[in-house]
């Protein structure tokens, strides 16, 4: 479904991509972990172009979406992307954050992207919040929020960029059970996390990526309990215990 | 003194009331309204993407002179040359350029309060461009990234998302803006166009009594900016509420 070949990255004299060759399959659940500033969230954002890669290829489904004569954001509507820090919409209503993108992008009429929205917003338990202020929210909530609004745009793909990073800790329980729900429903899944428990559980395959390379990758349990890279194993040992 | 004052109110009240505040707000609201249409579009050129020689740097070099014409953008690079140049000259040169240089090289019939008009509106628009830029720009990073991730286009982010957003930073400074403006028109009775200052020069004139006058004129402007002030607080009160 998305697969890079050589991608390369800089920030001014700083390379942060050196060579990534990556192949994500359809309904492929992938974490990538790794220490900060490995560059996981670097490459998660190459994969729907917010940054530019220096060199390489990404492919989705099938077309080369650097090259310039893509029209990008007709394949970032394929790809849902949940930040960090939410990044809600501040000056509308929950249910405008979702209805926004499919009214304005796709011209869907606005009570059937209501419609839609609100059966979204009631999976995630926000129906009640419909209209309030997207403001007015939790930050568990704001996540939610984040995460129904990608999907309202029925991607192939979603991109998580540490979902619960900024979250108080009672409140990631709520945002991992709703991205767990998504994956068993078989949503490809690509999850920048440094959550350990949450991507053993969840994934098909964890790539561990250090000083902008992948310095291993394999199933869950190859790369936990018996990792090869040295690199790997002093990492693990300083997040798991 | 006291005496003089309430003389020179009896006598020349529709000076200073119908022709110099009248003029005085004509003129202020003509500059911000023009200037805010202009400095809309200097601010939208001066964050544009044209790049005209984007295609000649095909080995994506990031350093050296191709790196610099590729990424050159001949719009925004005249709209910032415009804003430094209008922020770095004084008003009252610009006021004479407009008065006395402009008509000999635009050949239209207009009078002094058309080119004063005109002065002062495309001295507002470099200011009031830069309280755009700066409003949109205040607009967290991740609104842009998050409507993009979802498909929305450039402009489409802009009109539904940034906006919005930065609109609420933008119209309290432009309040501000019209403030400045009001005291800024003084400077066209160099050219007697009829605003506050103007009546100052007229009556005194007349009556010799310029600390009285002066006064009065002072007393107006003191009114007008106070009461401005007070409603650009009471509009940022509300949306702080909010
Ligand atoms: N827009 C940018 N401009 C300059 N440097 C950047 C930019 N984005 C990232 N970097 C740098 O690139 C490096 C890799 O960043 P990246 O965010 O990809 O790391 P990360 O693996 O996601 O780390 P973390 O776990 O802290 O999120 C860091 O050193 C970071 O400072
Ligand atoms: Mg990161």
């Amino acid at each position: 479904m998305i697969k890079t070949v050589d991608l390369y990255k800089s920030f001014g004299e700083l390379q942060v991509l050196k060579g990534i060759n990556e192949h994500i399959a359809p309904q492929e659940v992938v974490s990538i972990i790794g220490p900060s500033g490995g560059g996981k969230s670097t490459f998660l954002r190459c994969l729907n172009m917010l940054e530019t890669p220096d060199s390489g290829q990404i492919f989705f489904e099938g077309v080369d979406i650097t090259s310039e004569k893509v029209d990008i954001d007709l394949h970032r509507q394929k790809m849902g992307m949940v930040f960090q820090h939410f990044n809600v919409f501040p000056h509308l209503s929950v249910l405008e954050n979702v209805t926004l993108a499919p009214t304005v992008v796709k011209k869907i009429a606005k009570n059937e992207a209501a419609e839609q929205a609100m059966e979204l917003l009631n999976r995630v338990g926000l129906a009640e919040k419909a209209n309030e202020s997207a403001t007015s929210l939790s930050g568990g909530q704001k996540q939610r929020l984040a995460i129904v609004r990608a999907l309202a745009m029925e991607p192939d793909v979603m991109l998580f960029d540490e979902p619960t990073s900024a979250l108080d800790p009672e409140m990631v329980g709520e945002v991992l059970e709703v991205i767990k729900d998504l994956v068993k429903g078989g949503m490809t899944s690509v999850i920048v996390t440094h959550e350990m428990g949450f991507a053993k559980e969840v994934s098909d395959r964890v790539v561990f990526m250090d000083g902008g390379i992948i310095a291993e990758e394999g199933t869950p349990d190859e790369v936990f309990n018996n990792p090869q890279n040295p690199r790997t194993k002093d990492f693990l040992s300083k997040v798991l215990y | 003194m006291i005496e003089n004052i309430i003389m020179l109110i009896k006598q020349y009240w529709h000076v200073f009331l119908l022709e110099g505040l009248r003029y005085t707000l004509i003129l202020s609201a003509i500059a911000v309204f023009f200037g805010v249409l202009f400095g809309a579009f200097i601010a939208f050129g001066r964050m544009s993407d044209i790049r005209p020689f984007k295609k000649i740097n095909k080995n994506k070099k990031k350093k050296g002179f191709i790196h610099w014409l590729a990424n050159f953008n001949p719009v925004s690079w005249l709209c910032s040359v415009y804003t430094e140049v209008i922020r770095g000259t004084p008003l009252l040169l610009q006021l004479y350029l407009f008065v006395f240089g402009l008509p000999k090289v635009i050949p239209i019939e207009a009078d002094y309060f058309f080119w004063v008009s005109l002065a002062l509106a495309c001295n507002s628009a470099a200011y009031v461009s830069e309280l755009f830029r700066s409003g949109i720009q205040a607009v967290d990073k991740g609104q842009s990234e998050a409507a993009r991730s979802l498909g929305m286009n450039k402009s489409q982010t802009m009109l539904k998302v940034i906006m919005p957003q930065a609109i609420k930073n933008i119209l309290p400074a432009i309040g501000n803006e019209f403030i400045a403006i009001v005291k800024e028109t003084s400077m066209a009775s160099t050219f007697f166009v009829g605003e506050l200052m103007t009546s100052y020069l007229k009556v005194n004139g007349v009556e010799y009594l310029a600390l009285e006058i002066l006064i009065i004129v002072g007393a107006i402007y003191l009114a007008l900016t106070f009461t401005l002030s007070k409603i650009v607080l009471a509009y940022e009160r509300r949306l702080n509420s909010k």
